[in-house]
C-alpha cells in the first residue's frame, strides 16, 4: 500500500483548471521530484495534499485514510505531513530553538524538556545546532531554510513536502540546502519536492514527475526521463532548464 | 482691570488635586487594561470566529467610534439606571471609558494581525495548531509589536479624554478642578495647575510606555526582524 495516494484529483481556481486528474503514488521510504514550467500547478499540488488547499474532484489517502476536510482530523494528520515552502516563513518573534520546539509543545503535546532535546538533534541533522539561541534575522537564506526544514523534521513527520525551497535563495547558498536535502533522501525520508534544481532530481530522486497544464504529463525514474522525454514539452523544458541561455 | 496671581490657595488644596490626578491615573490604566481585554477578544473573533460574530462585532465598534464619548457615558450613567442598572459614578466612568477604548483598540489590533503575511499562518496550520494556537505562538506578538505606536497613542487619548467623565461627576483631576475653581474663584490658577498635571501625567505616560516597548519588542527579540516574503 502505498503512504500517499492521489487519484485524478481535480483543483479549479474560479475557471481554471489547475490540477487536471493528477494520479500519484508515494511509497514508503520513496522519493518524488516534481518539476515543470511555472503555472503548472505544481505548488498547488502540494497545497492540496497537506490540505491547505481543498480539491474539487478525485481523492487524496494518506496511510489507508482519506484526508478529512478540516477540524481535529486535518490537524492530527498534519502532525505527520512535514512541509517546507519557497517563501521564508520562520516566525521572526521566536527563537530557533522555539521555532522548533513549538510544534511538538503545542500539537503533540510533548514537555518542553523532551522537544528541546529533538531541537538539538534536528538541528543537528541541518547543522546549525550552534543557532539553537539565534534568531530568524540573525540567520543566512539558506540557513533560515534548513531550519525550517528542522522544525518540519522535529515533528517526526512520515511524509515531506518542498516547495522550490532553494528558488528564493542565492546561488551560494543553495548547496548547503541541497546537501541536507540529499542527507535526508539518503536516510530514508519520504519525499515530495518540487525543484529547479535538475542535477539534483537526477541524483536523488526515485522518481520524477513533469508537470504541464496541471497535468501529470510525464513519470519515470529521472534517468529515463532525462535522456529520453517521450514528449516534445518535456523535451523542450529540459533543454530550456538545461541551457538556459537558450 | 488688575489680577493678581494667587498660587498659594492652590497649594492649600494641592492633595485633592492629587487625589484627582490619581483617580485619572487609575482611572486609564483600569480601562487600559479592561480594555485592551476585550480589545483583543474582539480583534480575534473579528478576524478569524465565526461569521454572525465578525458582523456583530464590526458593528459595535463602528458604534462607539461614530458616537460621541460624552454620550456613551451618559447612556452607562443616566439611561440604564432606567432599566435597573445602575452604577456609582467612577463605575460607570471606568466602564465608559474601557469600552470606548475597546472600540477603538480592536481596530488597531485588527490592523496588527492583518499586517501578517498568510505565509506564517500557513506554517502554523501545517504544523497542526488551531486557530487560537495560531493566534497566541504565530500572531499576537507581532502584530502587537506593530501596531504598538498607535496602541500608546490611543492610551494617551484615553488618559486626556477621562476629563469627559467630570460630566458624570467622578471625582478624578477635571472634577476636582472645576469644584475647586467654583468655590475660590481662582479659575486661572487651578486650570493652569489641573493643565500641568495632565501634560506631566501625558509625558510621564509616554516615557514609560517608549521604556515598555524597549523592553517587550528590542530587549527581548533581537536583531531587526520583519517578515521575509
Ligand atoms: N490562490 C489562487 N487563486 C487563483 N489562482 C491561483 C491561486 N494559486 C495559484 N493559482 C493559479 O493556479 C495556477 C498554478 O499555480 P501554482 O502556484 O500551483 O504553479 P506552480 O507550478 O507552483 O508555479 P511556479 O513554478 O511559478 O511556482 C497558476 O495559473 C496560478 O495563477
Ligand atoms: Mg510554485
Amino acid at each position: 500500500m502505498p503512504l500517499l495516494a492521489l487519484s485524478s484529483i481535480h483543483k479549479r481556481y474560479g475557471s481554471n483548471l489547475v490540477l487536471n486528474d493528477v494520479s500519484l503514488d508515494v511509497e514508503t521510504g520513496e522519493v518524488v521530484a516534481v518539476i515543470g514550467r511555472s503555472g503548472s500547478g505544481k505548488t498547488t499540488l502540494l497545497r492540496c495534499i497537506n490540505g491547505l488547499e481543498t480539491v474539487d474532484e478525485g481523492s487524496i489517502v494518506f496511510d489507508g485514510k482519506p484526508l478529512p476536510p478540516g477540524g481535529s482530523e486535518l490537524r492530527e494528520l498534519r502532525r505527520h505531513i512535514g512541509i517546507v515552502f519557497q517563501s521564508l516563513n520562520l516566525f521572526p518573534h521566536h527563537s530557533v530553538e522555539r521555532n522548533i520546539t513549538l510544534g511538538p509543545t503545542t500539537t503533540n503535546k510533548l514537555p518542553l524538556l523532551e522537544a528541546r532535546k529533538i531541537a538539538l538533534d534536528v538541528l543537528r541533522e541541518v547543522d546549525l545546532e550552534d543557532k539553537l539561541h539565534a534568531y530568524p534575522s540573525q540567520l543566512s537564506g539558506g540557513q533560515q531554510q534548513r531550519v525550517a526544514i528542522a522544525r518540519a523534521l522535529a515533528m517526526r513527520p512520515r511524509l515531506m513536502l518542498f516547495d522550490e525551497i532553494t528558488s528564493a535563495l542565492d546561488p551560494e547558498l543553495v548547496g548547503e540546502v541541497v546537501k541536507v536535502l540529499e542527507r535526508l533522501a539518503t536516510s530514508g525520508m519520504t519525499m515530495v519536492l518540487v525543484t529547479h534544481e535538475m542535477g539534483f532530481a537526477r541524483r536523488t530522486a526515485d522518481t520524477l514527475v513533469f508537470m504541464h497544464h496541471g497535468r501529470v504529463w510525464e513519470k519515470g525514474p529521472p534517468r529515463e526521463l532525462f535522456a529520453a522525454p517521450k514528449t516534445p514539452e518535456l523535451e523542450s523544458f529540459v533543454r530550456a532548464v538545461l541551457e538556459p541561455n537558450d | 482691570m488688575k489680577y493678581v496671581f494667587q498660587f498659594g490657595i492652590v497649594w492649600d488644596h494641592l492633595p485633592q488635586l492629587l487625589a484627582g490626578a490619581w483617580l485619572t491615573i487609575r482611572l486609564s490604566l483600569g480601562a487600559f487594561a479592561l480594555g485592551f481585554v476585550i480589545a483583543m477578544l474582539l480583534a480575534f473573533l473579528r478576524t478569524a470566529g465565526p461569521r454572525p460574530f465578525r458582523a456583530g462585532i464590526g458593528a459595535y465598534v463602528e458604534f462607539i467610534r461614530n458616537t460621541p464619548f460624552l454620550v456613551q457615558l451618559f447612556i452607562i450613567y443616566f439611561s440604564l439606571p432606567a432599566i435597573g442598572i445602575r452604577f456609582e459614578a467612577t463605575t460607570a466612568a471606568l466602564l465608559g471609558m474601557s469600552l470606548n477604548f475597546s472600540g477603538y483598540a480592536t481596530e488597531i489590533v485588527r490592523s496588527g494581525i492583518e499586517a501578517v503575511p498568510r505565509s506564517q499562518i500557513e506554517a502554523g496550520y501545517s504544523l497542526g495548531f488551531t486557530r487560537l494556537q495560531i493566534f497566541r505562538h504565530i500572531i499576537v506578538f507581532p502584530a502587537l509589536r506593530t501596531v504598538y505606536p498607535a496602541l500608546a497613542s490611543q492610551f494617551v487619548l484615553l488618559m486626556l479624554g477621562s476629563s469627559i467623565v467630570a460630566a458624570i461627576s467622578a471625582e478624578e483631576l477635571t472634577a476636582i478642578t472645576n469644584t475647586l475653581q467654583s468655590t475660590t474663584f481662582r479659575a486661572f490658577e487651578f486650570y493652569f495647575v489641573a493643565t500641568g498635571l495632565y501634560l506631566l501625567m501625558a509625558v510621564g505616560a509616554r516615557l514609560l510606555l517608549h521604556a515598555i516597548y524597549w523592553a517587550v519588542f528590542e530587549r527581548a527579540r533581537p536583531g531587526e526582524w520583519g517578515w521575509s516574503r
